[in-house]
């Protein structure tokens, strides 16, 4: 239209206006927290509705979780009534969302205590036995990786293949009891099942949770070492299949990376192969790295069942397995909604350290 | 003139590869002293590799052998990695293709280029005199606002400044010769001058050698002192750039029949007719 024309377009912006302009820029910021927030709220109440929906469907009586199998019937009437199993299932539904959101996330029938203490036990646990493995994940698979891939198709890239083979092939259950049976019990190199010996149970009261971190900010260092000699066995375990999946996928970042002509360029530079690897390809490297660590650490997480089976690791894992069986649907609940909601704050993080990493993501 | 900056005799470069051996460059001769030689020739002729030889930057898989392989004093198949580290970069420098895939994506274009400098200055220089140095270099490749380019990445600036910006990353190490490949290449026709331009006067100001590895004919013939004519790893003919219409080798007189004229507009551009025998004799 002829009334929007020439210049008075622009001079009319209220961008010129610096003070209207941050405003502006503040509500933006505002509305994308905001849809952030609102999506992160929609997924949970999904993973729920899906998690009720699979719980309802299966043939086991949460009754009988309660009961046990020998049960009269006015008693399992009465339990069937108490567990609102009468209402309808949309309005089940919405009284545990709503109590959910009052931070209520039920009682556990198995076990008599309220789900979210129980997730406060077991959930550090699993927490701790994952960074451990995480971090050694990272210290020996990155090294190992970059080191297959700048010298690819020599001897020790073969090392690394078959680490990372052995890795993903030998059954971690079984591993784990070698090296019950090795370091444990013919070695006596390390302490097994639990987190702490016997002797040490219910001495420290719990701060963090986590008992390395625990016992060491109670200068107890005798039960620190103790503490230590408990979780390194599962820790290093689940930490070498971390190992193996992290340096096999480094090694092929990096040799995607070392493909590239600014590799080329920043040889011709003058610089040495260890400052073209660490300086330039790894740089480009860091956002992939970030996203198979963070998968890894969401993965394990989930609580490592086999490995918390086998060592006797109070965790998530077991917890929710056990859950699962007994059909007792606040727990499997609880503990798929903790996980979820892991995952999102895993990803929220490593968003946020994209952008950080490379400027292209901005 | 003195001693040549770089001589190569009978230059061979084999790539192994799944199929076999591979002679990618066959028994290249040449000279350079402080002076523009322009090598020509189509795809997968051996232009670049005899480039990346001098150097050393060939990947594993290739081997190279010649009688004599002399870059600025240093016998370059005799050299071992550390000494070529010293040459690379502060004797002899290489301007490269495409500055969308030659630049680190990751870093600040500023830091790119002090990181050449560093390297190489004599007192291993601070992060301040590589900061001034940097944006001396940035004004040298005509940027004129070297404080704010410095800070970007290289996603961030067009083709022509990151082309300029990988020069200056060049120069940083104040090398002796240039081996630029392909430089303009990848530009636009209306930048392409320009940086053809900047690139002449920085070779001539500072007294460079400069090996121009190209598949442009017309731009070696004005912008080089001599040329190289390469087909199949060899090099057909060799002849002074203003005297290229006189061309004798017959792959060199195809490719001058095969341009288009801006004059003489012709219906169908003839197609070059390749000779078995150019592949054999020199």
């Amino acid at each position: 239209m002829s009334a929007a024309h020439g210049p008075t377009l622009h001079t009319a912006s209220p961008a010129d206006d610096p003070e209207d302009d941050r405003v502006r820029r503040f509500l933006a910021g505002l509305g994308r927290v905001a849809g952030r927030l609102l999506s992160i709220a929609l997924t949970l109440l999904g993973l729920l509705l899906l998690t009720f929906t699979m719980g309802r469907l299966l043939p086991a009586d949460p009754v009988l979780a309660v009961t046990g199998a020998e049960v009269n019937k006015a008693t399992y009437d009465r339990v069937y009534a108490e567990l609102g199993l009468d209402r309808p299932l949309w309005e089940q539904f919405a009284s545990y969302v709503g109590n959910v959101l009052r931070g209520d996330l039920g009682v556990s029938a198995t076990t008599g205590h309220s789900v979210l203490s129980d997730l406060g036990h077991v959930f550090p646990a699993t927490f701790e036995l994952a960074v451990f493995a995480v971090i050694t994940g990272v210290a020996i698979g990155l090294p190992l990786g970059i080191v297959a891939a700048v010298n690819r198709g020599r001897l020790i890239d073969h090392v690394a293949r078959i680490i990372g083979l052995a890795g993903h092939s030998v059954p971690i259950f079984w591993l784990g009891l070698m090296a019950l049976f090795v370091f444990y019990a013919k070695l006596h190199w390390v302490d097994a099942s639990g987190r702490l010996s016997v002797f040490y149970e219910g001495m420290l009261e719990p701060v963090t949770g986590l008992l390395l971190l625990d016992t060491a900010m109670a200068r107890d260092w005798d039960m620190f070492r103790d503490a230590v000699s408990h979780i390194v066995l599962p820790g290093l375990l689940l930490g070498y299949y971390s190992v193996a999946y992290i340096s096999r996928m480094t090694r092929s970042f990096m040799l995607e990376q070392l493909n590239q002509e600014y590799v080329i360029a920043a040889r011709a530079k003058g610089l040495s192969t260890a400052q073209v690897v660490w300086r330039h390809a790894f740089k480009n490297i860091r956002v992939q790295l970030l996203t198979i660590v963070a998968l890894t650490l969401g993965g394990l997480l989930d609580g490592a069942v086999l490995v918390e089976t086998v060592f006797g690791w109070p965790g998530l894992g077991q917890y929710l397995t056990r859950g699962l069986t007994m059909n007792d649907m606040n727990v499997v609940m609880g503990a798929v909604l903790l996980t979820g909601a892991m995952f999102m704050a895993i990803n929220l993080i490593s968003d946020r350290l994209y952008r950080i990493l490379d400027a292209r993501t901005h | 003139m003195s001693a040549p900056l770089v001589s190569a005799r009978n230059l061979t470069v084999r790539f192994a590869t799944q199929k076999g051996p591979v002679d990618a460059v066959r028994g290249v001769s040449f000279d350079l002293g402080r002076e523009k030689i322009g090598i020509v020739g189509e795809s997968g002729s051996g232009k670049s590799t005899v480039g990346r030889a001098l150097m050393r930057l060939l990947p594993r898989s290739a081997t190279v052998a010649a009688d004599r392989l002399v870059v600025c004093d240093t016998d370059v198949l005799a050299a071992d990695e550390k000494i070529m580290r010293r040459i690379r970069g502060r004797r002899i420098g290489l301007i490269m293709q495409d500055p969308k895939y030659s630049l680190n994506p990751v870093v600040p274009v500023g830091l790119q280029i002090a990181e050449t400098f560093r390297l190489h200055s004599p007192a291993h220089a601070g992060a301040r005199a590589a900061r001034e140095a940097t944006l001396a270099l940035l004004r040298q490749v005509r940027i004129h606002d070297p404080e704010r380019v410095a800070g970007l990445y290289p996603h961030q600036i067009s083709g022509g400044m990151g082309q300029r910006v990988m020069i200056a990353m060049v120069l940083a190490g104040g090398p002796e010769v240039l081996i630029a490949d392909e430089p303009t290449s990848a530009l636009d026709v209306t930048v392409r001058m320009e940086v053809l331009s900047l690139l002449d006067e920085l070779v001539a100001r500072k007294g460079l050698g400069l090996l121009f590895i190209s598949h442009d004919l017309n731009l070696v013939r004005r912008f080089c002192d001599r040329v190289l004519i390469m087909y199949a790893g060899r090099v057909v003919e060799a002849l002074k750039a203003s005297e290229i219409d006189h061309a004798k080798h017959p792959y060199t007189q195809g490719l001058l029949a095969s341009l288009p004229l801006i004059r003489q507009p012709r219906e169908i551009l003839p197609t070059l007719v390749r000779d078995p025998a150019w592949r054999e004799s020199a």
